[in-house]
């Protein structure tokens, strides 16, 4: 019975339980297309030190993400890495701003992405049209079809000039999209040592650690061999990068800002329209405590009314949300929707409707039952 | 009428309710008024007792009182022998709802719940549930007359169904008392009839203590006692006579006035 008087004193308003039902919506829709977006943009920003099979990261001192770092490092490190116990593999990589050169005229910024990828270090990710071997061809190039046209290209075959090198477009990725807005382009180690014009200088070397080593103490060593680099966990990479880009330029902040007015915005809405809705059938619960109902009871009817509204709210808002998530699938900053993330939006949405029965519970709890003899 | 549980037990003439010396103030500082000012009442099995005074005589006060929902602010009140003095809402609430059924003034039914699930809302509070409960709600709600209507909604019931609806939710977990303010204010004079002697069957038939609160004088006829109060004070107490008709006691309730 206290799920039936629930629903019906819900139902029993249509436009209230409408305006509660907008509220969780709004609430829904904002909070998961902010940190759908904010999943997105960790994804982009941690897509290629995720994608890399490397233990440890070396990067010149105080690197501030992938694609800070120029090209300091060199061959002496990789050597001095080599020759330290525990360590299977040093595999260079470059990472590095270009400038290409449309072939209609015009120019826009890229992020070379140079690595070989026989040497198992980092490969291009997604890889849906060509293939490494095909990247290993004279002049080229792989890059996200996403960028086609901001690159002013067509796809496979196309050519155009990074810094002042010609380069041909071989393969295709799908979905590596750049938090920075300057598109990967993947390709050789050489080409990228070619195309900047440095035989020697490479950005990062992956550390791959022998079977059974212990990772925290060659990194120990490494950093112990190594002067002017750090050493890096994949884990402390990662942080570092979504610090630098999410937290440093403001838009994680805008992101998980906006996620938090949204939950306080619906929960506000909520808790006023559950309010109202209770202050309409305090006779009945006061009859309800005539009649010798618990608290406890009452209070179950409240929450269950918050409860009906959160499961409806979140279905009516997370179709919204993936509807979203669909359109925003081909855009520069793809929102992403994880069945974590998805929990998690309808443990927030339980919440924020329990929050907001507890000012209808309060108002509850000083029901006189005694009223019942005074309408 | 469905036989009880009650009713199958040894018939039993101690009160199931004493009320002694109650006093109650409403309000605070300069607003304090004495709405009762030491009653005492008790109430026994099988009796219907009409609790009669006018308007602010303080009737609905000592009600209240009875049904543990307002607390005294001195003397003593016993239901089923225990003692409410050191009891809490929650435990007051709890002795409700084992001893007591509510018939209100104004029916207090949930708008929103048909008849049958007014009347289970009750057993459900009391922790009965399932097809027993809807059984047993459905077994009252005939009693009363009201087959026909267990799917209504009260909004499409009369006032009097709508009564009936109101002792059928008060009877269904076979309190032993049961407790009704101005039962027949709102009905006309067949469906106040109705409900009287529907209420005087219960006390009967079912050996339960009903009291009602009125001031409603065609009540007078099914009462088995009639208890007065004025002012917060009980005044007189007329008791039907042994082999005299329901019918009768008004008339000997109006000579007895005159008399007075």
């Amino acid at each position: 019975m206290i799920l039936t008087l629930a629903f019906r004193n819900l139902f029993h308003d249509r436009i209230r339980l409408a305006v509660t039902l907008v509220g969780i919506l709004f609430s829904i829709v904002l909070v998961a297309v902010q940190l759908g977006l904010y999943l997105g943009a960790s994804n982009m920003i941690t897509a290629n030190i995720d994608a890399a099979k490397a233990d440890l990261f070396i990067t010149v001192f105080g690197a501030k993400s992938f694609e800070d770092g120029g090209m300091l490092l060199t061959s002496r490190e990789r050597h001095q890495a080599l020759a330290t116990p525990g360590v299977k593999a040093v595999i260079p990589l470059i990472v590095r701003f270009a400038e290409w050169r449309k072939p209609e005229g015009g120019s826009t910024r890229v992020v070379i992405v140079g690595t070989d990828a026989e040497d198992g270090g980092l490969a291009p990710i997604n890889l849906v049209d060509g293939t490494w071997e095909d990247i290993k061809a004279p002049e080229a190039v792989a890059i996200d079809r996403t960028y086609l046209n901001e690159l002013g290209i067509t796809g496979i075959g196309a050519t155009a000039q990074v810094q002042n090198t010609r380069i041909r477009v071989r393969a295709i990725t799908d979905g590596v999209r750049s938090f920075v807005q300057s598109p990967y382009t993947y390709t050789t180690l050489n080409r990228a040592r070619s195309i900047f014009g440095d035989a020697d200088g490479v950005t990062f070397y992956l550390v791959q650690t022998q079977p059974g080593a212990n990772i925290e103490k060659v990194r120990q060593d490494l950093k112990g061999r190594l002067e002017g680099a750090e050493v890096l966990t994949k884990a402390e990479f990662r942080d570092r990068s979504l610090k630098q880009w999410l937290f440093r330029t403001g838009a994680g902040v805008a992101l998980i800002g906006g996620a938090l007015l949204g939950s306080l915005v619906g929960t506000v809405i909520v808790a006023q329209t559950l309010y109202s809705s209770t202050k309409d059938h305090l006779g009945e619960f006061a009859t309800l405590r005539a009649l010798g109902s618990s608290s406890g009871y009452i209070h179950k009817v409240i929450l269950a009314q918050a409860g009906i509204s959160a499961v409806v709210g979140y279905l009516l808002g997370i179709s919204i949300a993936l509807t979203i998530l669909v359109l925003s699938h081909n855009t520069a900053l793809p929102m992403v929707m994880t069945p974590g993330l998805a929990f998690w939006l309808f443990t927030l949405t339980v919440g924020m409707c329990a929050i907001s029965a507890l000012s209808a519970i309060v108002k509850v709890t000083k029901i006189d039952p005694a009223t019942v003899f005074s309408k | 009428m469905s036989q009880e549980p009650v009713s199958q037990e040894p018939v039993s003439h101690a009160p199931v309710l004493e009320a002694i010396d109650i006093v109650k103030d409403l309000g605070s500082g300069a607003g304090k008024v004495r709405a009762v000012k030491g009653a005492s009442l008790s109430l026994i099995p099988g009796e219907l007792t009409l609790l009669m005074g006018p308007s602010g005589s303080g009737k609905t006060t000592l009600l209240s009182i009875l049904g543990c929902i307002l607390t005294p602010t001195s003397g003593s009140l016993r239901i089923a022998g225990v003692s409410t003095d050191k009891l809490n809402a929650e435990e007051l609430a709890a002795l409700r709802r084992k001893h007591m059924g509510f018939i209100f003034q104004s029916y207090n039914l949930f708008p929103t719940l048909t008849a049958l699930e007014n009347v289970r809302i009750s057993l459900d509070v009391r922790g009965q549930k399932g097809f027993a409960a809807a059984n047993r709600s459905e077994e009252v709600l005939r009693d009363v007359g009201l087959a026909y209507r267990l799917r209504s909604y009260p909004g499409n019931l009369s006032g009097g169904e709508q009564q009936r609806v109101a002792v059928a939710r008060a009877i269904a977990s076979s309190p032993s008392i049961v407790l009704a303010d101005e039962p027949t204010a709102a009905l006309d004079g067949e469906n106040g009839h109705a409900v009287m002697a529907l209420l005087a069957r219960i006390a009967k038939e079912q050996h339960r203590s009903v009291l009602a609160v009125t001031h409603d004088p065609r009540t007078l006829s099914y009462a088995d006692r009639v208890v007065r109060i004025e002012d917060g004070r009980i005044v007189g107490e007329e008791r039907r006579p042994e082999g005299l008709d329901a019918p009768e006691i008004a008339d000997l309730t109006k000579r007895r006035k005159a008399h007075a």
